[in-house]
């Protein structure tokens, strides 16, 4: 397949700070005691796309990124690492990478994101309509998985910014509108011309954007090249393509057909002009209203220029999130033990917890299911843990409760701590009878004997 | 909130008597429009013929196949006509089917007759709404049903509207029934309408939807491949919404729009889809031929021409569409082609043509004449050679041998056309003169449809006279107008100016008319997306841009209003001039110009003395010194006036500024004699010199060419300056 895949890891983005640090970047960030793009990686693996770019942005970041990756998909994937300045935006990384982008369709993809959605999919339904840009739909996470954690699901309505208005096809098939950030809140204005093109076209928010695109490449260099303006692929450049798909400004008809090897194109479109005119006459419903609309001229005005931007819609049964957040941190370690756990590529026990073999329990130490315990850790006696996730190497003293919360790497917790809905990054140190509770600690930190802590964020300070 | 209440009682009362209440219609025998006008004002729209059976029929035989047991007909104008047709109709003496007629004089819009009926209290349930020229044969059992069990779950579903699917064409924005396109919007799992333009703005390249539609519904579908069928199942309460809200006119541009866009009744009207069965409006010429079409090729079946339903007599189908009454008088040479009605009586003479076409009854058709796509009444004589294409041509009229009818054209009742006389394309004709007070406000030409009955009945005795006497007048009066022998008048195209003819007509659309259209949409997208009234393709403006735009639209809107407002002012203040009106008259007119227009005083100030200097602008003047005499009498005079709206240094910089403005662009005569004026403001104590030096100010960091004014007046500024340094 003629595919190069963009990951966008991104660099230590300031909304998972302190989770994040010059030594673990977002992409790094363990989720099931692996890194986030792990998961990302292993789809494009299964899809059979090996042809990769990881886009981390800030030197530091790209190193740490580029080390663990020559580690762990060494023979397995074809992957350069390249480094971009931080605060370009979607659209400036793929801008500095551009030289490297050769291959006919670039799939974009962004690192953080955790699905069961094969990339292949919405690569194939790209090729398929011969589009422009395709964009992964799934739907949105008020009534998708996370609403198995109530307060994830409080906290995710109160930001309805992050969702999508889409405009699509009956068919369900081609994007014909799409609101992002700060539009979605406005009224929604459909372009008449679209939609007389189209006939019908069905209106949904409950679907959101999943950043996972694929682009033609020459189309996508055109317009990054043009609008240098435009700095995020969801913001800028999607909108812009839907915008304007039926009264192209990007060369795709004359890209497409220059190069001799495309030749299916041009067979295609010959048929199309056969099949345009039987469609008119008939008025019958039409599998591809772009070429009609293309073609429905009496011959004396130049032929109207269409592309087609098209949606790959996720089934509901799927699961895709973004790792964007510290609650969408939580939320899909939570999954991904729990409901989603055939992405995290662990065998369950029959307690349906994954406890590693080196692990080392106390005394009537109980860890529920849907637990994690990673390997080398050791847990003192009378020990609680309930839905959590705790990393390698890490010293439980006893009578620890820890509920709902992630335990990172190498972490000392004192005897008599309880941990509820809260992040602990590595190597921190836990004094005895410390109560955390929706608090994220971050790396190193030091949380002195007895301090009880509610919803704060501790961290090292900077030295 | 009271009709809300009334609503509900009538409901409870009528809860029980709901289910066994008789199935009744509202048919309004009036469409309220005037379309098919010159026919329509010598003959009422619904007793038109289509395809040789008066539309009404159609109607009537659908509402009784659909199971409607009582049906109420409005008539409005020519009532007596309607109302004599249906006495001796077979529709009085139908078992299990009451017809019964409404009358009323003073109703325009079919708002009104939805009152009037409200007041007679003959509605007691659900009752499906319907215009007297709609052909249909759906079943209702079905929509009906959805009806009743959305009005058991939620009180406010008060309607159910039918729509069909039907793509406009994408080039002329019309669907193929010559109606505007239209764009709905439709919640997917519930059917309930959420939003309706159906006189599409073309000017405005989209269509906005409300945020909080999509926060209510998570999926809606947008809609512009649905035909209007013009059917509703209505609940009563649609008729005491109509006596309510006593401005609804329009059963959708009103009644359906007000629904929709108030959300404190929460009143819901939902869509029902029809898919195999038929149903269509005729609402225009195009429609009529459509529609005729439609049933020749038995889409509306079982009312096709031979199958006899009510008031047409039994025709015999043979191949090819052809239908033809038994006593039929056909030359052998004439060719009778595919898709054709012939009614009874009718002759045809040698070698004539007829395709794609209805002929009436008792015609007397000659030889070499060919008729294409045409449809003829009753009783009409065709002259050896005439040449009629895609015309419609009403009872009694004449064609004079060789006349030539081109495509679009309608002859009215009558009508007689001159030998070899060519009657241009689109060209109306009538033997009544068309009125020449034509309003192109459509609400207000209901009105004088009303009158145009008294009016026929006079001018139609002279009809009369005119064809018993038609030689000898008819060469005096109207020879240059349908050739010689011709009578009556042709109406000059596009009465009222505002659709333009070949939309609406019998004739298919020119090929070169599309071509010219195609190019000018593009042209007008071009436009759309350039100026950005329209989404802007470029996304530069990325979130912000609506309210950017919507901004601008105001921006726009305000520009427009202080134009108008000066303009008012101006007027007021030369009034004032010539009519010698007090000055506190003066003040208190534009004080409530000034509120109307949400002008602030410093605009009136501004405005005031633009009409001041325009005035001595115009006393004729030789020379400047002359314009200066002139222009400080007018201040003079005026000054009272103009200090009333300067009481603070912004007004009088305003006024200072619009100086400016003027001497630079509509009045450049004044540019020699700025600071001489200034000076005499000065003078006047009209303008005080902290305004005059804020300006100054201001200016300071202009460009050169905005200074031009400054450097004049830089005496006076400085002299003002010294004097302020040597008070200090």
């Amino acid at each position: 397949m003629d595919f190069q895949v963009v990951v966008l890891a991104g660099g230590t983005s300031k909304k998972l700070v302190p989770l994040v640090s010059k030594e673990v970047p977002k992409a790094l960030l363990p989720v099931a005691n692996r890194p986030v793009l792990s998961f990302v990686l292993e789809q494009l693996e299964l899809s059979n796309l090996k042809d990769l770019i990881v886009v981390v942005e800030g030197q530091d970041a790209a190193l740490c990124v580029g080390g663990w990756i020559s580690g762990a998909y060494a023979d397995r994937l074809h992957v350069e690492v390249a480094a971009v300045p931080e605060d370009v935006g979607t659209a400036g990384a793929l801008r500095s990478i551009a030289h490297h982008l050769t291959a006919k369709d670039i799939l974009v993809v962004s690192g953080d994101l955790v699905s069961d959605v094969p990339p292949g999919a919405v690569a194939a339904a790209h090729r398929r309509h011969d589009a422009v840009v395709t964009a992964m739909l799934c739907s949105s996470p008020v009534s998708g998985p996370s609403d198995l954690g109530s307060s994830g699901g409080k906290d995710k309505t109160k930001k309805p910014g992050r969702y999508n208005i889409i405009g699509m096809d009956p068919t369900k098939q081609f994007l014909l509108y799409i609101a992002t950030g700060a539009e979605v809140e406005k009224d929604t204005r459909i372009q008449k011309n679209i939609l007389r093109a189209v006939g019908q076209m069905e209106v949904r928010a409950d679907l959101m954007d999943a950043h996972m695109y694929a682009f033609k490449r020459s189309v996508l260099q055109e317009v990054l090249d043009q609008k240098d303006t435009f700095q995020s692929l969801r913001q800028d450049v999607l909108p812009y393509l839907v915008r304007s798909q039926l009264k192209s400004e990007v060369l795709v008809n004359s890209a497409s057909q220059a190069p001799p090897e495309e030749n299916g194109n041009e067979k295609n479109s010959s048929l199309n002009n056969h099949m345009t005119l039987s469609r008119i006459l008939a008025n019958a419903s039409m599998p591809n209203f772009h070429e009609l609309y293309a073609s429905d001229h009496s011959g004396s005005s130049p032929v109207r220029r269409t592309h087609k931007c098209c949606a790959y819609i996720a089934s509901n049964s799927s699961y895709c999130t973004r790792l964007n957040s510290i609650q969408a941190f939580m939320d899909i370690n939570r999954d991904v033990i729990g409901e989603a756990n055939h992405l995290s590529g662990y065998s369950f026990s029959a307690h349906n917890n994954i406890i590693h073999p080196s692990a080392e329990l106390g005394l009537k130490t109980t860890v529920g299911p849907y637990c994690m315990l990673g390997e080398g850790s050791q847990m003192g006696d009378k020990c609680s843990v309930k839905r959590s996730v705790i990393g390698r190497h890490c010293r439980i003293g006893s009578n620890v409760k820890i509920v709902n919360s992630v335990v990172m790497n190498h972490v000392t917790i004192g005897d008599g701590c309880s941990i509820q809905g809260s992040v602990i990054s590595s190597n921190v140190q836990l004094q005895e009878r410390v109560v955390l509770k929706d608090c994220q600690v971050g790396a190193g930190f030091v949380v002195s004997a007895g301090c009880e802590f509610k919803g704060e964020s501790l961290a090292r300070k900077e030295k | 909130m009271g009709a809300q209440k009334k609503g509900a009682t009538r409901v409870s009362e009528d809860a029980d008597a709901l289910s066994r209440q008789p199935l009744q219609a509202v048919l309004l025998a009036d469409s309220f429009a005037t379309k098919f006008r010159p026919i329509t004002l010598e003959r009422p729209k619904v007793l038109l013929p289509l395809v040789n059976v008066p539309m009404i029929n159609y109607t009537l035989a659908w509402l009784e196949s659909a199971g409607v047991e009582e049906v109420f007909v409005f008539c409005c104008a020519h009532s007596r006509q309607v109302i004599d047709y249906l006495e001796n109709s077979e529709w009085y003496s139908q078992p299990n089917f009451l017809v019964r007629t409404i009358q009323s004089h003073d109703s325009v819009s079919a708002g009104d007759a939805l009152r009037v009926i409200y007041e007679r209290n003959v509605i007691h349930g659900d009752f499906v709404l319907i215009s007297g020229d709609t052909v249909s044969n759906m079943l209702l059992t079905q929509a009906l049903q959805e009806h009743k069990e959305r009005k058991k779950k939620d009180n406010n579903a008060v309607m159910t509207m039918i729509i069909k699917r039907s793509k406009p064409s994408p080039i002329t924005h019309q669907s193929r029934l010559g109606t505007d396109e239209l764009f709905m919007a439709i919640d997917t799992s519930t059917k309930q309408l959420l939003y309706f333009e159906d006189k599409a703005d073309h000017s405005r390249g989209t269509i906005s939807l409300d945020k909080t539609l999509l926060a209510e519904n998570p999926s809606i579908v947008l809609h512009n491949d649905k035909q209007d069928c013009y059917i509703d199942i209505c609940s009563p309460e649609v008729l005491s919404l109509f006596t309510d809200n006593f401005d609804y006119q329009h059963l959708r541009r009103h009644f359906v729009k007000g629904l929709l866009l108030d959300d404190i009744m929460g009143y819901k009207i939902y869509t029902h889809e029809i898919h195999s069965s038929y149903a269509a409006r005729i609402d225009n010429y195009r429609s009529y031929d459509i529609v005729s079409k439609d049933i020749i090729q038995r889409w509306t079946y079982p009312y096709v021409p031979d199958v006899k339903f009510c008031g047409n007599r039994a025709t015999k189908l043979e191949r090819q569409g052809m239908y033809r009454a038994s006593e039929i008088v056909q030359s052998c040479s004439s060719q009778i082609g595919p898709f054709t009605v012939i009614g009874n009586g009718t002759k045809i003479g040698n070698d004539t043509k007829v395709s794609n076409s209805v002929i009436g009854e008792g015609c007397t058709i000659g030889s070499n004449v060919s008729i294409e796509g045409s449809y003829i009444w009753d009783n009409v004589t065709i002259e050896d050679g005439c040449e009629l294409r895609h015309v419609i041509v009403c009872d009694w009229v004449i064609l004079k041998a060789g006349a030539v009818l081109k495509p679009g054209v309608v002859l009215s009742f009558k009508v007689v056309i001159g030998q070899g006389f060519v009657v241009p394309a689109y060209s109306k004709v009538s033997l009544l003169q068309q009125p020449t007070v034509e309003d192109s406000d459509e609400e207000l030409e209901y009105v004088d449809n009303s009158s145009g009955t008294v009016e026929i009945s006079s001018i139609r005795g002279t009809a009369d006279k005119l064809n018993g006497e038609m030689t000898s007048q008819s060469s005096e009066t109207h020879e240059s107008e349908l050739g010689s022998g011709g009578v009556g008048y042709i109406w000059s195209i596009c009465e009222g100016g505002h659709e333009e003819e070949w939309r609406h007509s019998i004739a298919p659309i020119p090929a070169d008319k599309l071509a010219e259209i195609t190019q000018t949409t593009d042209d007008d997208h071009e436009l759309l997306t350039q100026d950005g009234t329209a989404l802007p393709p470029s996304g530069e403006l990325k979130s912000d841009s609506f309210s950017n735009l919507s901004e601008d639209d105001e921006m726009e809107d305000s520009k427009d209003d202080s134009a108008y407002f000066e303009k008012e002012v101006e007027a007021t203040f030369l009034r004032a001039v010539h009519e010698n009106v007090k000055v506190e008259h003066v003040i208190l007119e534009v004080n409530s110009l000034r509120l109307s227009y949400n002008m602030t005083s410093s605009d009136c100030a501004g405005a005031i003395f633009y009409s001041m200097m325009k005035l001595s602008l115009e006393t004729p003047h030789a020379s400047a010194s002359e314009l200066l005499q002139s222009a400080t009498n007018v201040i003079s005079t005026w000054q009272r006036l103009l200090k009333s709206y300067l009481p603070e240094t912004d007004e009088q910089i305003e006024v200072i500024l619009k100086f400016e403005e003027m001497c630079l662009e509509s009045g450049k005569e004044f540019s020699p004699l700025f600071a001489l004026i200034l000076q005499h403001l000065y003078d006047k104590d009209l303008i005080e010199e902290d305004a005059i030096l804020t300006w100054a100010n201001e200016k300071e960091g202009a460009d050169e060419s905005d200074k031009v004014f400054v450097k004049q007046a830089e005496k006076f500024i400085q002299v003002r300056n010294n004097v302020n340094i040597f008070y200090s």
